[in-house]
């Protein structure tokens, strides 16, 4: 009974989470441009993707972006992860603490609207930056920081500092215990890490929004105006675009993860039988 | 003794100083002194061609002018007050249902099958890996008046003619759960799946009925979890702006879309500013919370 009711409770959820992408996808293979009538199977608005400038563009920009945001991220969420964990008591932890926990939560209309006040300050001052690719970097890999420190952090620790221990007493120097032992220990956290800030970055329109400048519109941007407006088949069908695309990478990154959590497991058991 | 100058030397720029000073300068310049510049924003007042700065450094004198036009102004227009209270309202009434739906949610996949919860996990994770704006952009095609969930309603004969519920308190509240309820979801699994089941037996065995476990065991035991995923889903749905602009209508003022406005058709920084940090203040408290519990923020605590 109480098996039937949980398996009935996980299948209503599901289908909740999954109706509206299941839609998406379904009707932009619908002929009709009245997007909730269907008429006939079609490929016609996947064709006009492609001359469709405005899409193509902003997608080659959120690519950047997310590329750069993602590597951003990692980098400072790594040192923010490393500071925190490995550090348990400095002057202006519980400071550096909340900076870190602020951008998950903190809604971004706040953190954008703050942002570019400030970058009109300083632009103001210095004559520098200019609103554009640079200024969405920054508040993308702002909020990309944290979310890379919470992946990294809960790697951290796991994490077995005797590894580390072992390799300082064999000689290694610190700069060469991080490069050959502390970082291939965390490079799937890491990995995970640039998934989870690139798609963030991709995802964004509200700071896209208050930094972006002229000549520098996303794809969400361009999406959002389009959806503003009412429904459009183009969206449909680069919204099937994207969700293949992810679900593929999503889907395939989970199977290399169980696989190369197994590989780690038995080869961890394998050495600890030769040792005995 | 010169050699231990070196080492002393060396301890002062390397390891932990370094470590701790690149996040904190980075984050510092991206994540405080922004909020620093927006509460100065706020107490200036828009000129015709610029904005006049708090401080102002002129003749050697430094003038600092507070000026608490914009704050006044929040607080005569009962416009600005009925829209916190609203925003408050719709972000509650999104973390009440989060909880209800996602709570049974994250107990039945904690206590499904070990080898099915990666599965199940990754399921929850593929729609909140997909683009937020598209599936928000989706349930606009559903609840249409000539859309799916309408034509399903006639077609089973429960309504006749086409109910309204794009741009009403529904549509926001069904769009605003959607979104949000990942991140209920992933919290209170987290900490489900790795409660101590031994604790449930026990009570069973001390003859407690199911129900009773689990309203005595289970749910304060994953208080942590319930407080974490409730404050991941109320403090960002308090500012929430896209969600509101596609799916909300007349009825549902949010204080993310009049913040917008003011910046972005008013022009008025200033004005956008002050409303900001009202904002802030109202989410100060559960942010606080939030920092308590979450990872970052607590030393060496354990669970």
């Amino acid at each position: 009974m109480k098996n039937l009711f949980g398996r009935s409770w996980l299948i209503a959820v599901y289908t909740f989470l999954y109706i509206p992408i299941v839609t998406l996808v379904v009707y932009s293979f619908n002929a009709s441009p009245l997007v909730t009538v269907w008429s006939e199977f079609t490929f016609k608005w996947y064709a006009a993707l492609a001359h469709d400038t405005e899409l193509t563009g902003g997608l080659v920009l959120s690519l950047k972006v997310a590329l750069m945001s993602g590597l951003m991220s990692v980098f400072f969420g790594t040192f923010t992860a490393f500071a925190l964990v490995r550090y348990r008591k400095f002057r202006g932890r519980t400071f550096l603490a909340s900076m870190a926990n602020a951008p998950l939560v903190m809604p971004d209309v706040i953190v954008g609207l703050s942002l570019l006040l400030m970058l009109v300050t300083v632009q103001r001052w210095f004559g520098f930056p200019e609103r554009g690719i640079f200024t969405i970097l920054l508040g993308h890999a702002l909020t990309g920081t944290a979310y890379a420190a919470v992946v990294v952090m809960s790697r951290l620790r796991e994490f077995d500092t005797r590894m580390e221990e072992a390799a300082m007493d064999l000689g290694c120097k610190p700069w060469q215990v991080f490069t050959l032992v502390t970082l291939p220990l965390i490079a799937p956290a890491l990995i995970s890490a640039f998934l989870l800030t690139f798609t963030l970055s991709f995802d964004d329109v509200v700071l896209a929004a208050f930094l972006s400048g002229p000549g520098s519109t996303t794809l969400p941007l361009v999406i959002f105006s389009r959806a503003r407006l009412g429904l459009n088949p183009s969206i449909n069908a680069i919204a099937t675009a994207i969700i293949t695309v992810v679900s593929i990478a999503v889907i395939a990154s989970s199977i290399y993860q169980a696989r190369a959590e197994r590989r780690r497991q038995r080869e961890m058991a394998e050495a600890y039988a030769q040792a005995n | 003794m010169l050699a231990n100058l070196f080492q002393r030397m060396r301890g002062l720029i390397s390891g932990k100083r370094l470590v701790i000073s690149i996040p904190m300068i980075w984050l510092f310049t991206l994540a405080a002194a922004p909020l620093l510049i927006a509460l100065d924003f706020s107490f200036s007042q828009m000129d015709i061609a610029s904005v006049a700065s708090l401080t102002q450094w002129a003749d050697n004198t430094l003038t600092i002018k507070l000026n608490l036009g914009n704050y006044l102004f929040l607080g005569d227009d009962p416009l600005y007050f009925k829209t916190y209270l609203s925003s408050l309202k719709f972000a509650g009434t999104t973390t009440l249902w989060c909880l209800v739906l996602g709570y049974p949610f994250a107990y039945f996949m904690a206590r499904a099958r070990a080898h099915l919860r990666p599965m199940l996990l990754m399921l929850v994770m593929l729609p909140f890996w997909t683009s937020f704006l598209l599936r928000i952009y989706a349930w606009k095609t559903l609840l249409i008046s000539n859309g799916l969930v309408n034509n399903a309603l006639m077609a089973l004969g429960i309504i006749d003619a086409p109910l309204q519920m794009l741009n009403t308190p529904f549509s926001l509240t069904i769009g605003m759960v959607y979104a949000y309820l990942p991140f209920m979801i992933l919290p209170l699994y987290a900490n489900l799946v790795k409660m101590d089941t031994r604790l449930i037996e026990a009570a069973a065995d001390l003859g407690a009925s199911p129900w009773k476990t689990f309203w005595l065991i289970t749910v304060p035991l994953s208080k942590r979890g319930i407080i974490a995923g409730s404050l991941l889903v109320f403090i960002p749905a308090v500012g929430e702006y896209v969600i509101p602009e596609l799916l909300g209508g007349p009825e549902t003022i949010m204080i993310g879309r009049v913040l917008w406005d003011e910046f972005f058709s008013n022009n008025d920084w200033p004005m956008a500013s002050a409303v900001t940090i009202v904002m802030i203040l109202l989410i100060l408290v559960p942010m606080a919370i939030f920092n308590k519990y979450s990872d970052g923020g607590q030393e060496g605590e354990k669970t």
